[in-house]
């Protein structure tokens, strides 16, 4: 679409961001400086991320969610992000779209979760249509009964992000990390995690899941496409504002000792 | 909502103060005052006591976590100082006045519910030592506050 045609239509800007196997503690302090800095809306495509990482949300706690011993001895990081929602295990084959938005320019939408969740469900309604089965259930991107898209927030004053983590594929073997957590939808049904999620790339192919999804955003903002090394020129200083975090060998050695 | 009422009539009763009856909407009390980021202030001589509003609960849904801020931290009016989560998101609480936190609701860590079943009661977020009394003017009392929830919730 023409920046003129655009205009004409009114659509508010959007900054695109594409990358390519950028390690998710990166991504996720861009998102957090650019949500909180920035006043520009932004789209952010992280095509895989670079090692295996466990990430939880603000309120994780390591001892009920994760099985410490195997993640201390396969030196598995962990992180605790800026948003809500519960913990992932991602690697090269996850895909991350994360949706920085003013309130103001996306006006349809209150700033609260349940509604920003709703507009979402819509977007990527857009991108998996003639896709059977696909829906936003409760709070997770589903093909039927099976989770392939986890979803995460965080609402400030006159902004809001919401970001997934889309399972493309995944190891059997790094699920093992994770704990059945306590909190679960109610659609889960106790199942286990290879019960309870799928695979993406079983329904749809990997560059057209991205392009659909850039045309999908693009139906309601103006994309510009942004480099990452000209980002600095649209924040302001961090002020450490960093609340996304790797946790530490000693964090999660003393989580494992508390629990004994 | 005759329960919601009845809910906010006793608070009003406790706290003796009254209540503005919005009908279906959120309790709003009178004789506290409201930030435009839905945070609700009572103050008392040079202390300040906050939390978040009914209408601020009921749209974000069940509280599952409280970030409280450290004793003796300075808040600043509008800015940010802890969140809450709820479903899927952390959201900002700001400060609806400036000063320094004395005291925080520790009730909060084993039961952050009591953020949705008594926001202006048991759910207080925090108390502060004012640093500038003059602040409050800046708030809107529950009359206009009440009409601020109503135009936000016509919007959309």
């Amino acid at each position: 679409m023409s920046l003129s045609r655009a205009k004409d239509l009114g659509l508010p800007l959007m900054n695109l961001v594409r990358l390519k196997g950028i390690p998710i503690l990166e991504q996720l302090h861009l998102e957090e400086r650019l949500l909180r800095t920035s006043s520009h809306n932004w789209c952010i495509v992280n095509d895989g991320t670079n090692v295996p990482t466990i990430v939880m949300g603000m309120s994780g706690k390591p001892a009920q969610l994760l099985e410490l011993g195997p993640v201390m001895e396969d030196r598995v990081p962990v992180i605790k992000r800026f948003t809500g929602g519960g913990t992932v295990i991602v690697d090269k084959s996850t895909l991350f779209v994360s949706l920085i938005c003013n309130k103001d320019d996306v006006p349809n939408v209150q700033p609260y979760p349940r509604s920003v969740m709703a507009w979402s469900g819509s977007l990527y309604g857009e991108v998996f249509k003639g896709i059977n089965g696909f829906q936003l259930r409760e709070n997770d991107y589903v093909f039927g009964d099976r989770k392939f898209g986890g979803n995460a927030q965080s609402i400030i004053r006159n902004r809001w992000i919401h970001h997934t983590s889309f399972l493309w594929d995944y190891n059997v073997r790094n699920m093992g990390y994770l704990k059945l957590p306590s909190r679960v939808p109610q659609y889960r049904l106790e199942r286990d995690h290879t019960d309870f999620v799928c695979r993406m790339k079983d329904y749809i192919e990997r560059s057209d899941f991205v392009e659909k999804t850039i045309k999908a955003v693009g139906n309601q903002f103006t994309l510009k496409q942004v480099n990452l090394k000209d980002i600095d020129s649209y924040t302001e200083a961090e002020n450490n504002l960093k609340t996304t975090r790797l946790l530490t060998l000693e964090e999660l050695e003393k989580a494992m000792a508390d629990t004994s | 909502m005759a329960l919601r009422l009845l809910w906010a009539s006793r608070v009003a009763s406790h706290l003796r103060i009254s209540v503005a009856q919005r009908g279906f909407a959120s309790a709003v009390l009178k004789d506290l005052k409201y930030a435009d980021s839905h945070e609700w202030v009572k103050i008392e001589g040079n202390k300040a006591t906050f939390g978040i509003t009914d209408h601020a609960q009921d749209h974000l849904g069940d509280v599952v976590y409280v970030e409280l801020p450290e004793l003796g931290h300075s808040v600043s009016q509008g800015k940010s100082f802890g969140a809450v989560e709820s479903v899927k998101a952390t959201s900002d609480i700001n400060s609806p006045v400036s000063g320094t936190v004395v005291e925080v609701n520790k009730e909060l860590t084993e039961s952050p519910g009591l953020v949705n079943s008594s926001p202006y009661e048991q759910g207080w977020i925090v108390k502060v030592e004012l640093s500038d009394a003059g602040e409050a003017e800046k708030l809107m009392d529950s009359d206009k506050y009440s009409k601020f929830c109503e135009e936000e919730d016509a919007k959309h």
